[in-house]
């Protein structure tokens, strides 16, 4: 399972296990092309309640990556092993919201500039604490 | 349509069904009716209201009219919903009691029977009604009607399962009507009939789902129930429904293979876990896979045949309801879970098997919706289905892999053996596609027969692939497969095309910043490159992957010897250079200048130490670290170092660098701030506020489409800078981190250098950073050579040694052994020679560098002063004595008493400041070794003394006074007062009054001297004296050198005693004393002293022979208003010029104050006519009066300058109307020659006795 917070260079990737990085990587750089598409077909459709889970983003054969976009157009996205059936859509949602929030924490870190890479250790643990749960 | 007779066969082939309607009775009637009815009934839609609370539908009912049979009627327990009747119908057109009664009640008790035998309630007769018929049987009553007897004998309860048809075959309204009516009973009755039917069918089918978990359940037989269902949704047309069916049977499933994995299996999957034989792919071309049906329903299917079959109903069945692109989303979800789901039920799958399976259905999938849409819409939705071309890629390229395909070697024989394997598992290829030449199958076998097919079928795929995915915008997607495709090419020895897809991909990567993958492409690319023989982008990569800190060690050291190899192997062959970028090699952190000032003279030492941070993971030899210098000749020669360090804020001398910006695009950081502006508006009515906000003033600055970073790996633009000024440090080994080097160069040319590329050179290999920045500069500057010469003190004094700065900033200059000063003399200076004087030679940055003796030669017209040996750029400071010899004849003339000369103004100012010192100035020539000019120097002494002098007299006696005063602040010591007649005459005496032979005399205090002037004879008109006292500093008595004695020369005249003027005030007689407000009288007398004196000789003088008088103007003034003058308070006389001559003047005063008061001035003129004739003639008064006479006063006269001055301002005036006529003019007699001998007399005056007015003056 792996995770990145991003505009559209990686502010914090997280990933578990960590053998596979590489590859993660590459899988959440091509699915920002998916994440970029949706977030202009939400554009185009005027709704006022914004969804910001944007929904698992493409299968692969062996993982299912989730995005999610915040006003703010950070995004986030989430790779997920397929054969962990036990996430739904509801888990990876309220998944996402917290990591929304603990973003938003890192952002209102006065010594934090917008953009750089999260060294936030509030974040990693938050980060760290999701995915034990999870794996 | 099917024929009414004809039994319907039991198998179906086609959804071609309509509910089953059966008929009875009569059948050539119905046949006459059919045609109409069939066409009626779906015409108008009717609403369905479905039990469970679905969704209420419009339906047009369409139906398969039958012949009544009691086959047809399904037997207990039989669940084919396919072929089940939904309504039974009797039709019957007798109109005649008897037949009815005689055969048709028989009948259709018949075939109510069987129907309650098969408990079916779903049936209606139909009386068809026909007006021919009728009127033959007019005797029938309309009571007792067939209708009416039917209703009575079989529907009890129900009349309405009987109706009544009229005239159906005619086009009458009633018919119409009729029909209409008819339609409508039909459709509401076939309704009742779904509605119970189905939902007793849907509660069995319930009931049996929910005895799954029971051992002997089987999922297969329930998946036949459910389709049942399913099928008649979709025979009813309602798609929707049979969609539903199938997804549920589908999540069903799905939800089994995952409890199955969570260890709670049930029995009948265990069959689907058979191992996987045949991937034949999806087959999505006939709406139904019986096949696969079949072996489903025997249940011998396996997973991937249960998946097939399951997605090509749900296919079908999407595709009816015009959703093709839900098809592709769809079946890229089956693939993936089929996949997963094999994995987690651990099939054995043969490998390859899958990717076969997957390649096939995909290529499927995309096949079939092709084949339902056009161009246009496909290339519209190319987002949905371009996952499966990818997939399908995919698939292809480890089919290939495995398969041996992907090499140059092309397949061995085990590669082969698996190919074979893999193709038998297809099969044999299915009748639909057998004759279509791009079928799948086809395609995947003519790709794994052979290197060439696969490479035609893999790349055509790919580029496709790459192409759709760049049409939509997916651009990360196409580089990735552009990477896949680089990988093959590099498999297939083709590295050329690799590169520019590996290219591609590493500049999207770098520009939005992620480490890894570019990190990993580097590599791959660097593969490339050295396969491509391209040296110098593969040095490049190379360096980058040296420095690469997301690479393991290892394989950075091997990135970095291949570099150190070549820069070693083409040491030999010079010429070629290959230029990287430092950034890769090394990062400059820190330069620090030494002098921190990084300000040299010429030829002065520089050094530049660098903090270099290596990024290499192995020691790296340099041959030579140098930095490219830009001269420029500043115009302004040389910046103060103060303001340079001030601009640069580092006083140390030290610049740090920023740190190499990290992974993120440049772009990103450097983007400018928000420039965020309040804006209030406020409606122009009432300057209310109406709207408060924030712009933003740059956004077209922040949200300008943001260009990839495209030169950050660009080594286009490093060119070697070769200018003429470079700093080298050779020979030096970069260790990882960080490295100090340090260059040193000797400033040369002046000017501004500026350091702009560094350059790390490695044989050929050649490391530049072309432009340091911030830019950091040195400046060399070049100085003439320069002498200073200043007092140590404040200012010189005149009269003793003063101490003089010398200062030789040597400048470009060097100072050999044998240059001196040549200090052309000047009479009035002398210039001390002790015998011992040091000079001490700085550096330029003020140490101390040495100190020497200084030789100075003096003759008498040149002090030559030997310097000392000193290097350019230093400083030669030493000190001297000079004395400045009061110049001898100035002194009198230059002092005279101090602010008389001065205008008014001024002299008020400087009595408060004290007088300031006369100076003298001295001006030297100094000859200096360097310049063939001589430079002159300017000493300003001043004198420390100012003196005056007065001449006192007692009556006839005279004394002559001398003030000093002490100017300077320093105090001295006087001796020897003298003071000489200059004329020497023998007759005169100076008797000094001074006491003290010595005295101190403080600063800005003044000592007085006092002569007593004696003399034998007649004493010349006038005296010519000099005064001199020798002075020395108090601090030091003892002097080196004799000082000269300060002199002062004056001039005393007339200082004989001529007249003596007395007055004197007596109180009215009778009084004893003055009284104010009563005259006194004031008797003035005026005596001369002498005979006939030399100083009388001048025009005041008048008479012939021996007797000579001298016309005196006497003017009595009391300038403090104590006394009021009255009558004539001035008149001339005339004086003999005889001694003893006395001349009295009475006149009355009127004392104004009380008390003792001083007496009037009296003054005394000389009165010179300007023609005697008219002067005598002239009244003394008349002047006053009439103020036709002007006072020609001589300005040194101070007697009464106050009171002359008070009418002068009236006088003046008119002297100049009266120019040119004859005036008598007055002139003050020189003080010494007349003595007031009442002066300083006070009279009592007393208040007088009657005032009652007390005056009092308070002054």
């Amino acid at each position: 399972m792996c995770q990145v917070y991003l505009w559209n260079y990686p502010l914090y990737i997280r990933s578990v296990p960590t053998e596979n990085e590489l590859q993660f990587h590459y899988m959440l750089h091509t699915s920002l092309d998916v994440v970029d598409e949706k977030i202009s077909a939400m554009g185009k459709a005027l709704v006022d309640q914004r969804e910001l889970y944007l929904g698992l983003l493409y299968p692969t054969e062996d993982y299912k990556v989730y995005g999610y976009v915040t006003n703010s157009k950070v995004k986030f996205v989430m790779v997920v092993d397929s054969s962990n059936t036990a996430l739904r859509d509801n888990e990876i949602r309220s998944m996402f919201r917290k990591l929304h929030s603990s973003y938003t924490d890192v952002m209102c870190n006065p010594f934090y500039t917008p953009g750089d890479r999260i060294q936030s250790r509030a974040f990693d643990s938050m980060v760290t604490a999701m995915m034990i749960q999870v794996c | 349509m099917d024929a009414p007779e004809e039994p319907l066969p039991p198998v179906i082939y086609t959804m071609e069904n309509k509910p089953i309607v059966t008929c009875a009775g009569d059948p050539n009637l119905f046949t006459s009716v059919y045609p109409t009815l069939s066409q009626q009934l779906p015409r108008e839609p009717m609403e369905w209201r479905r039990s469970y609370g679905r969704a209420p539908k419009m339906i047009h009912l369409e139906s398969n009219f039958v012949q009544f049979k009691e086959e047809l009627l399904p037997k207990e327990g039989n669940r084919a919903l396919l072929t089940f009747p939904f309504l039974h119908i009797y039709w019957t057109e007798c109109c005649d009691t008897e037949v009815y009664k005689a055969t048709v009640k028989d009948d259709l008790t018949k075939w109510q029977n069987v129907l309650k035998a098969h408990s079916s309630v779903d049936w209606l007769i139909v009386v068809v009604e026909n007006d021919a018929k009728k009127k033959n049987k007019t005797n029938i009553l309309p009571r007792t009607s067939i209708v009416d007897k039917i209703r009575n004998d079989f529907c009890n309860k129900q009349s309405d399962r009987c109706v009544v048809l009229s005239d159906p075959l005619k086009d009458s309204s009633r018919a119409q009507e009729s029909w209409s009516a008819f339609l409508t009973k039909l459709r509401t009755l076939l309704l009742m009939s779904f509605t119970k039917n189905l939902g007793k069918f849907e509660d069995d089918m319930r009931t049996l789902r929910e005895k799954r978990t029971e051992p002997g359940w089987s999922f297969c037989d329930y998946f036949m129930v459910q389709e049942e269902l399913a099928f008649v949704f979709e025979m009813l047309q309602q798609f929707e429904d049979a969609l539903v069916q199938y997804d549920e049977l589908d999540a069903l499933f799905s939800q089994y293979v995952v409890n199955f994995g969570a260890g709670d299996g049930a029995n009948w999957l265990t069959f689907f876990c058979q191992p996987v034989k045949s991937w034949n792919g999806l087959i999505l071309r006939k709406p139904i896979d019986m096949e696969k049906r079949e072996l489903i329903q025997r249940q011998e299917a396996t997973l991937l045949d249960l998946r097939s079959y399951l997605f090509s109903r749900q296919c079908t069945l999407l595709l009816f309801l015009q959703r093709p692109w839900e098809v592709a989303q769809r079946a890229l979800e089956l693939l993936h879970s089929c996949v997963q789901e094999l994995k987690l039920l651990e099939v054995s799958v043969p490998p390859g098997a899958l990717d076969c399976w997957v390649f096939l259905s995909c290529l499927e999938v995309l096949q079939r919706i092709e084949g339902c849409c056009d161009r246009a819409q496909i290339d519209s939705n190319i987002a949905h289905t371009v996952g499966l071309w990818s997939y399908a890629t995919e698939k292809l390229k480890s089919l290939g892999y495995l398969c041996g395909l992907v090499s140059e070697q092309g397949p061995d024989s085990e590669d082969l053996n698996r190919t074979v394997d893999l193709l038998a598992g297809l099969g044999a290829e299915r009748p639909e596609t057998a004759n279509t030449a791009q079928s799948p199958y086809k395609k995947l076998k003519e790709a794994l027969s052979s290197v060439e097919a696969f490479e035609k079928h893999y790349l055509d795929l790919s580029c496709a692939t790459i192409e759709m995915y760049t049409s939509i915008g997916r651009t990360r997607s196409a580089k990735f497969l552009g990477k896949d495709l680089a990988a093959f090419y590099m498999r297939k020895g083709c590295p050329q095309k690799a590169e520019a897809y590996l290219q591609g991909a590493l500049k999207s990567y770098l520009a939005e910043g992620w480490a890894l993958p570019v990190t990993h492409t580097r590599k791959q690319l660097a593969g490339c490159q050295k396969h491509l023989g391209q040296i110098e982008n593969y040095l490049q990569t190379s360096s980058l992957l040296a420095s690469d800190q997301h690479l393991p060690e290892d394989e950075r050291e091997y990135f970095c010897r291949e570099i150190l190899s070549f820069a070693s192997q083409q040491a030999d062959s010079p010429g070629h250079r290959v230029v990287l970028p430092m950034h890769s090699l090394a990062h400059l952190r820190a330069l620090r200048f030494s002098p921190a000032s990084a300000v040299v003279h010429v030829g002065g030492a520089l050094a530049v130490e660098m903090t270099v941070c290596s990024r290499m993971p192995v020691p790296v030899p340099l041959e030579q670290l140098a930095v490219s210098v830009h001269f420029s000749i500043e115009k302004g020669s040389c910046r103060k170092p103060a303001e340079w360090l001030t601009k640069h804020g580092a006083a140390s001398g030290t610049v740090s660098f920023p740190p190499e910006p990290s992974a993120l695009p440049a772009s990103q950081s450097s983007l400018p701030a928000l420039e965020l502006h309040e804006v209030l508006e406020r409606s122009p009515s009432d300057h209310s506020l109406s709207s408060a906000g924030i712009i933003c003033k740059n956004v077209h600055m922040l949200l300008r489409r943001q260009e990839g970073a495209a030169a950050l790996e660009v080594a286009a633009g490093l060119a070697l800078e070769d200018g003429a000024h470079v700093l080298r440090c050779s020979g030096v080994t970069l260790q990882p981190g960080a490295n100090t080097v340090t260059f040193r160069t000797q400033a040369k040319e002046p000017g501004t250098y500026t350091l702009r590329q560094l350059r790390a050179s490695l044989g050929p290999v050649c490391f530049v950073l072309p432009h340091i920045y911030p830019p950091v500069q040195y400046d060399v500057y070049s100085q003439e050579p320069q002498l200073h010469v200043e007092p140590l003190a404040d200012s010189l004094l005149a009269g003793i040694p003063q101490k003089v700065k010398f200062t030789v900033t040597t400048g470009h200059y060097t100072v050999k052994n044998g240059d001196s000063l040549q200090l052309s003399n000047v009479e009035a200076m002398l210039i001390l020679c002790p015998a011992e004087n040091r000079a001490v030679i700085y550096s330029n940055t003020r140490e101390k560098a040495s100190d020497a003796s200084l030789r100075i030669q003096s003759s008498d017209k040149v002090t030559s002063i030997s310097l000392p040996a000193a290097p350019a750029y230093h400083l030669i400071e030493f000190e001297l004595e000079v004395l400045s010899l009061p110049s001898a004849p100035a002194a009198g003339g230059e002092s005279t008493v101090p602010g008389m000369t001065e205008p008014p103004r001024k002299h008020k100012d400087t009595q408060q400041a004290g007088p300031c010192m006369a100076t003298t100035d001295h001006k030297v020539s100094i000859d200096c070794p360097w310049s063939i000019y001589s430079t002159v120097i300017a000493l300003t002494f001043r004198v420390p003394f100012g003196t005056s002098h007065a001449l006192l007299s007692a009556g006839t006696r005279k004394y002559v006074q001398v003030r000093v005063q002490n100017l300077s602040e320093l105090d001295f010591q006087l001796a020897d007062a003298r003071l000489a007649d200059t004329a020497d005459g023998p007759d005169l005496r100076l008797v000094p009054l001074n006491t003290e032979p010595r005295q101190r005399i403080h600063s800005k205090q003044a000592v007085f001297f006092v002569w007593e002037l004696k003399w034998t004879r007649e004493p010349p008109p006038s005296l010519h004296c000099r005064f001199s006292v020798r002075f020395c500093p108090a601090s030091e008595e003892q002097l080196s050198v004799s000082l000269k004695p300060y002199t002062y020369e004056f001039q005393v005249e007339n200082f004989f005693t001529l007249y003596s003027v007395k007055a004197e005030v007596s109180p009215p007689a009778g009084t004893e004393h003055c009284r104010t407000g009563a005259l006194c009288s004031l008797e003035v007398c005026i005596t001369r002293l002498s005979g006939l004196l030399e100083a009388d000789q001048d025009e005041a003088l008048t008479g012939s022979d021996e007797y000579f008088s001298t016309k005196l103007m006497y003017e009595v003034v009391d300038n403090s208003s104590n006394w009021a003058v009255c009558g004539k308070s001035s008149g001339v006389i005339s004086m003999p010029a005889a001694a003893q001559a006395t001349h009295r003047v009475h006149m009355e005063v009127l004392p104004l104050f009380a008390g003792y008061l001083p007496l009037p001035d009296v003054r005394l003129f000389k009165y010179l006519p300007h023609h005697s004739a008219h002067a005598s003639q002239l009244d003394a008064d008349s002047w006053i009066e009439n103020d036709s006479l002007s006072l020609d006063k001589h300005g040194d006269d101070q007697l009464d300058s106050s009171s002359l001055r008070s009418r002068g301002s009236v006088h003046s005036t008119a002297s100049s109307e009266h120019k040119g006529l004859p005036m008598p003019r007055l002139q003050a007699l020189p003080p010494g020659q007349v003595f007031n001998s009442s002066a300083g007399t006070q009279v009592l005056v007393v208040p007088s006795r009657d005032d009652h007015v007390l005056e009092v003056s308070v002054t």
